[in-house]
């Protein structure tokens, strides 16, 4: 989905509000989001797909407004809600509150995965176009590079494609690439002697 | 109330609502006996920057290793025995004088956790997200990673399985350090790309 997580160049955040060194944990209920998200992830086998795409689904002003232990939080009880381990009803009864989950999946579920990718297509040094697709779903392209061309730099196996794997309980497996794109091509104020580089399965690229 | 005592620190919404769903998951017995806490001491302890700046500084003192690390950064790291999850197809980038190389996640806050630990608040944040592909320049310059003008930037989004961790250059006048000590000089913003030792 073109959701509020898929940040790349957007403009108007501000300054980064770096720390040289921070504790893994400011205060105790992060480590315990933190354990709670394994639990239920583990419990429900949520798919990394899955997972991530129960915090994308976040109402996009809880997600700018809350850190990232509140995002493991809230896809947490997100998917112990939807996989039946709790109701909302019971999450706002002892939280004595609102308790605010993510959206629903926009997109229909997948039974079929379709035919997965052995060989690459592409090698290092091959020029490839990004294709411009919006997946109603989870996805891993994200929005800045799309229709966008770059060269291959490197070939990282073959990994089970996130736009299936959240969406149906089986897998459907294709090459990745990781694809270098010089910033002139991707920012019209892109800045001289920059490349991004990123990690792309192969039906993200035409 | 008695003389002298303390006024409780306010319970926050957000911890109400992480104890809401931990009394339920632990009363439907999907908690195990000491998980949190087990959980709270592994990356307050064990899982951090001291594990990947002991990966660097292996690769200053021993070029071998090094050319392993930088072929196949997973097996490399895995020889000092870290790995694990977010650290299962680890590539490794090299700064040289003319190539800085920094580490983003657009879409999430992926990291490479056994050699880095948990990522920083400000990693995960969208100003570092949003604007490091854009503008590295700036971005590095206003965290105070001062780049000569024509250094080539390369940055790498982690958007799929691979995991990066950037191999600084090791400092000038450091010669007669041991590797523990040429560790403990080994920055956890040298490894994501945003500072400079």
């Amino acid at each position: 989905m073109d959701g509020i997580h898929d940040l790349g160049g957007m403009q108007g955040f501000g300054a980064v509000t770096h720390s040289p060194a921070e504790p893994a944990f400011q205060h105790r209920w992060q480590a315990v989001s933190r354990a709670l998200m394994l639990v239920v992830t583990g419990t429900v086998e949520a798919s990394g797909g899955e997972f991530r795409h129960s915090i994308e689904r976040m109402e996009p002003g809880h997600y700018l407004t809350s850190g990232y232990y509140e995002h493991w939080l809230t896809a947490a009880a997100t998917l112990a809600v939807e996989h039946g381990l709790v109701t909302r009803a019971d999450l706002e009864e002892r939280a004595g509150g609102r308790f605010p989950l993510s959206g629903p999946v926009l997109a229909p579920p997948i039974v079929d995965p379709g035919e997965g990718v052995s060989e690459p297509r592409f090698q290092v040094g091959d020029r490839v176009l990004v294709r411009e697709w919006h997946a109603a779903g989870h996805t891993r392209c994200p929005r800045y590079i799309r229709g966008k061309a770059g060269v291959v730099v490197r070939l990282d196996g073959t990994h089970s494609l996130p736009d299936v794997e959240a969406h149906c309980a089986a897998r459907r497996y294709e090459p990745t690439y990781s694809v270098r794109f010089d910033a002139a091509d991707l920012w019209r104020d892109g800045q001289r002697g920059v490349a991004v580089h990123v990690d792309l399965w192969d039906s993200y690229l035409e | 109330m008695s003389e002298g005592s303390h006024h409780p620190a306010a319970v926050s919404p957000i911890e109400r609502r992480v104890a809401a769903l931990e009394a339920l998951l632990t009363e439907r017995g999907l908690v195990p006996d000491g998980f949190i806490e087990e959980i709270t001491r592994r990356y307050e302890s064990e899982i951090g920057p001291m594990n990947g700046a002991k990966v660097v500084a292996r690769a200053w003192v021993d070029q071998a290793y090094k050319e392993r690390l930088l072929t196949d950064g997973t097996a490399a790291i895995a020889e000092l025995g870290f790995g694990g999850a977010e650290g299962d197809h680890m590539v490794v980038v090299e700064n040289t004088p003319t190539v800085h190389n920094v580490i983003v996640c657009t879409l999430c806050s992926c990291y490479p956790w056994p050699v880095l630990g948990l990522p920083p608040a400000w990693y995960k944040d969208p100003p570092y997200r949003a604007r490091m592909v854009r503008e590295p320049r700036t971005v590095l310059a206003e965290m105070g990673c001062e780049l000569p003008s024509d250094a080539e930037i390369r940055v790498w989004d982690s958007s799929a399985e691979v995991r990066y961790l950037v191999l600084p250059e090791r400092p000038s006048g450091t010669e007669g350090l041991t590797e523990a000590e040429l560790a403990g000089l080994v920055t956890r913003d040298s490894m994501i790309g945003v500072g400079r030792l």
